[in-house]
């Protein structure tokens, strides 16, 4: 099987960075509402890197809460990456040492985790550092691009990119549920759960970070009962 | 926001989402051999994406506590995403075919 290349990490990361550049736009835009100068809101895009979690960090900068809910909610919010990483972890070929697992883990967002889970093989440190490098620019110059000129935009067209992000998780999720029946399970099973939380008296007090989780453990649970994946069936020929 | 009030929040957030991202990766070296974990953790970003997307993004385009517009507005732009995604298109294909069809839904519901 060919190594994919720094070349091919580069390619495989324009479609995530252009579509980072649109939804960090809308980041910023709301950032910059909230009370944050724009570099302000800049430097919390370079250095998390993740949507959900940023959006709810503002709000909690704008309320003034304390540090303590602000740790918690991004453990919460952010949990399900350790479980992204540890699925990442067992895909890295011997050029992934610590230190290079170190850096790669800075960008390991959704999008580029599911590109990356989803090519065949091991993946190396050239496909993974080009993979991380354009959807990394791309979150941080929407960013500053939105904070910047955002508040120059329309309510019309400020609404109209609010929808962004989720349009890029659809995009995500929808083809291998179309072309693998345990996925399609496994993603309608979690949006059931989601809507039952969401709407139920009592569960519906249930933060939305820890609602995620038990959707995510639920769903998948069932999912790897039912359909088991084969054995070694990614990794190919065994060492 | 000044900014003895900020660089805390920001280290913070920084700080926590690192380590739950750098941890996993940095120490997990064996390959796992149980056939129930490593399916687990296959499904579990799509269940997470989908948990994250239903029903959050029928809220996300301006919707208002009794008034349906913002429902109805985010309703074309789902189904225009997943008609989209369903067709293979590209993250950014999708993120704009969304945006589009809201910002149509709303120049429809503008006039009438």
């Amino acid at each position: 099987m060919k190594k994919l290349s720094f070349r091919d990490g580069l390619r495989h990361g324009v479609p995530i960075g252009l579509g980072y550049l649109s939804v960090a736009f809308a980041f910023g835009i709301q950032a910059v509402a909230l009370g944050l100068e724009p570099v302000q809101a800049l430097l919390i895009s370079m250095t998390n890197v993740t949507s959900a979690g940023q959006l709810a960090g503002i709000s909690l900068m704008a309320a003034g809460a304390s540090l303590m809910e602000m740790a918690l909610t991004q453990l919460t919010i952010n949990l399900r990456y350790a479980l992204m990483s540890l699925s990442l972890s067992q895909k890295m070929d011997e050029s992934m040492q610590t230190l290079q697992r170190m850096i790669f883990s800075f960008c390991n967002t959704d999008e580029i985790f599911a590109v990356a889970a989803s090519q065949d093989g091991r993946l190396g440190k050239h496909y993974l550092y080009g993979l991380m490098i354009i959807p990394w620019i791309g979150w941080s110059l929407g960013t500053i691009l939105g904070a910047a000129a955002g508040t120059l935009l329309p309510e019309f067209f400020r609404t109209a990119l609010g929808i962004a992000i989720y349009g890029m998780f659809l995009a995500v999720i929808i083809p291998p549920s179309r072309k693998q029946k345990p996925v399609r399970l496994v993603v309608i099973l979690a949006a059931v759960i989601s809507v039952i939380l969401k709407y139920t008296p009592g569960l519906r007090n249930i933060p939305s970070g820890y609602a995620i989780i038990l959707c995510a453990v639920a769903a998948s649970t069932v999912g790897a009962l039912l359909f088991p994946v084969a054995d070694e069936e990614e990794e190919g020929k065994e060492a | 926001m000044t900014w003895q009030t900020y660089l805390p929040y920001l280290l913070v957030m920084a700080l926590v989402t690192y380590l739950i991202r750098m941890l996993p990766l940095t120490l997990m070296r064996r390959q796992i051999r149980n056939r129930f974990i490593r399916s687990f953790l296959k499904y579990v970003p799509y269940a997470v994406l989908s948990a994250m997307t239903i029903p959050d993004i029928f809220y996300s385009t301006g919707y208002t506590a009794g008034v349906p517009d913002g429902l109805i507005t985010a309703a074309v732009g789902f189904a225009a995403a997943a008609v989209a995604a369903w067709k293979g298109k590209d993250l950014l294909t999708v993120a704009i075919v969304a945006c589009v069809a809201v910002a149509l839904a709303q120049g429809v519901l503008l006039i009438f």
